[in-house]
Formats: C-alpha cells, structure tokens, sequence
C-alpha cells in the first residue's frame, strides 16, 4: 500500500465522521492537503515528532470529537515516550496512526530501525495501550479504522507522491483551525 | 514551601488555566499535588518536557489555557518545540519553571543550564519573570495575559532564592 493510499482511506473517514486531523511533518502532511484539504486538518510544519502529542493534548481538550493522528516511524521513533503517556492517558476519540514506511520518506529514504528489528505495534502494546491493530493493505486499513483502537501501525511502501507544497501560512492553518471551536470574537 | 507553591496555584487559577502537563522537579511537587487534586484543571505528566510542549499545543487549540511545569533542564529539550511550534504558529503557553543551578545549587549537573536559562529565553524573546512570592500570583497571571495576547510562551523563573525565601 503506497502512503497516500493509506492517507486518503484516513481522510474520507475523518470527513465522514468530522474527525480533527493532525498530520506529520513533511510529505505526509503535503499528500493529505492535496487529497482532501479541511481546516480540520492541522498540517504540522515543524517540530517533528510531535503530532502525537499534539492531538492527545487536542484530544482531552475536545472529547466529543474523533481526533485522528497521522504520524511516522521516524516521528514516533524521535518521541517515544508518547507512547506510554497515550497508553495512561489516551482518551476513546484518540486514534494514533503510525504510517511506517522503514525510513525517513522526505529526507531521502534512509532506513530507520522498524525497517530491521524494531515494532512499533509491540512497543505501543509494552507501553500499555491495548488497543493497538497492525495492517498491512487498504482492506485491513478500513476495517481497523471500524474497530475500537487507539493505535494502528500501517505498513507502507517508501516513497512520495508527486504532490505539491501547502499553499497555507502557518496563521491561516491555526486560525481556521481553531475557529472550528473557539467563537471568534474571543480568538486573540 | 506550601506558601510558595500555593501562591503559584492562586496565580494559575486567576489566569484561567484548566489544562497542565509537567515533568516533576523536586521543588515543584507541592504545587503539582495541588494541580493533581484541583477538579478545574486536568493534570498530564508527560515523559519528556518536548513532548509537553506539544500537548499544550494540543490543548490550547482545543480551546484550553495551558500551563507546562518544568525544570529549566527541560527547556534544553524543547527548544526545537517552542520554536517551529509555538512561535511558528503563534500558540501560547505559560512555562511554569524551576530554575536550578542557580547560587547555592548543591547539584553540580544543575549549574550549566542554570546559567544558559535566561539567555536561551531572551534570544528566543520568549518573556521571562523571576518574581518574589509576594509578586508570584500577579506574576502568573500577567504573563499568562502576556502570553495569550502575544500569542507566544512566557515563562516564570523560580529559582533556590524563592523556594527558600520567606
């Protein structure tokens, strides 16, 4: 399954469901913009390995909306204990998914260690989540995003699509963002 | 101590703040169990203070005012955050810190980042107040307000001299 397979299944479910999106620095972020943009998307430029914690935090803010991240190997490899303050502290509209492609797709596919030894899935489920599926193809991407999860670690092919920069300022991501729930008469 | 670390806590709670995440320091424990048994604001421990900064980020567009509580060894690990996040997307945050490694710090491994501290928040121009625990929960709240009208963190500095002030 090539990513922006994977990305596209999660973006058509968020939107059937009105589901907040957090989606991982780099290309993952520019292939989700040019499938589906919504200013529920919020397109993280910078601080990689960060999307999970971001959308925890969005997630206990906002629990009666699904909260869907969209994260790396290489992200989540660089901020690993997330894993274990989603495992205590995740609440049910958290869905944590970890696209893993074995390598730092938008540097130039060097390898990280989930292309050898290293399992995500099974270090989530150490971490104490149990709630944690593994896929492999777009089937099994649907059918674990119908299921009770709050992590899923789908494998994908390394590679980028031809896909082009976001076309937003940072200002323009967050401010339509944030007026999803925040009145505007009191955004600063 | 408890004077100190509950004026902090009046502070927070004139400032609105209903969400914190925390990586413990030493000095910093009576104030976090006043945040954990506080029923208005939800208390996060997180493992890491970068990952802190992100899920205050979370929060706060969420539509939450939040606070991270830290010692200023954690400031070290989010620089990255504070910059392409929060400064990047004008975000928030009030950094609640413990500042070690200042005169009379008995652990050696406190003292270069103790040093570093201000200067790192200065060239950041991240705000930053060292207040007295008479000016502590004035403190807080302005640079809460600061931070929200801004749109960027501001940091409050509590070094040896105020824990141990009377």
């Amino acid at each position: 399954m090539k990513r922006i397979e994977a990305i596209t299944i999660a973006a058509e479910i968020a939107q059937a469901q009105g589901a907040l999106l957090i989606s991982n620095i780099g290309f993952p972020s520019r292939e989700l913009y040019a499938i589906k943009d919504r200013s529920e998307n919020f397109y993280m430029l910078g601080s990689m390995g960060l999307a999970s914690s971001i959308g925890l935090g969005l997630s206990l803010a906002q629990k009666k909306r699904k909260v869907i991240v969209l994260d790396g190997d290489g992200s989540v490899l660089m901020n690993l204990g997330t894993l274990a303050t989603i495992a205590n502290y995740a609440p049910d509209n958290y869905l944590l998914i970890i696209l893993d492609n074995c390598c730092y797709g938008s540097t130039g596919l060097q390898p990280t260690c989930t292309s050898d030894k290293t399992d995500l899935a099974g270090m989530a489920r150490a971490a104490g989540t149990e709630n944690v599926l593994k896929v492999n193809d777009p089937q099994g991407l649907k059918q674990a995003l119908s299921e009770k999860a709050t992590v899923i670690l789908a494998r994908v092919d390394p590679g980028n699509a031809d896909v082009p920069i976001i076309n937003l300022t940072p200002d323009q991501i967050i401010e339509r963002f944030r007026r999803i729930f925040v009145p505007l008469e009191e955004l600063s | 101590m408890i004077d100190h670390s509950q004026a902090i806590h009046r502070g927070l709670k004139r400032a609105g703040i209903d969400f914190a995440a925390s990586v413990p320091c030493v000095n910093l424990g009576l104030l976090l169990d006043l945040i954990s048994h506080d029923p208005e604001m939800l208390h996060i421990p997180v493992t890491r203070e970068e990952e802190g900064v992100g899920v205050c980020a979370g929060a706060w567009m969420g539509g939450c005012r939040p606070a991270l509580l830290m010692q200023n060894s954690g400031l070290g690990n989010s620089i990255n955050a504070l910059a392409s996040l929060d400064l990047l997307y004008g975000i928030p945050l009030l950094m609640i810190v413990s500042h070690r490694g200042s005169d009379g710090e008995p652990i050696i491994g406190q003292v270069p980042m103790g040093k570093l501290t201000s200067e790192l928040l200065k060239t950041m121009e991240i705000p930053s107040y060292s207040p007295s625990i008479s000016t502590a929960e004035e403190s807080v709240v302005k640079a809460w307000n600061q931070a929200e009208s801004q749109r960027k963190p501001a940091a409050l500095l509590f070094d040896l001299g105020f824990w141990g002030s009377r």
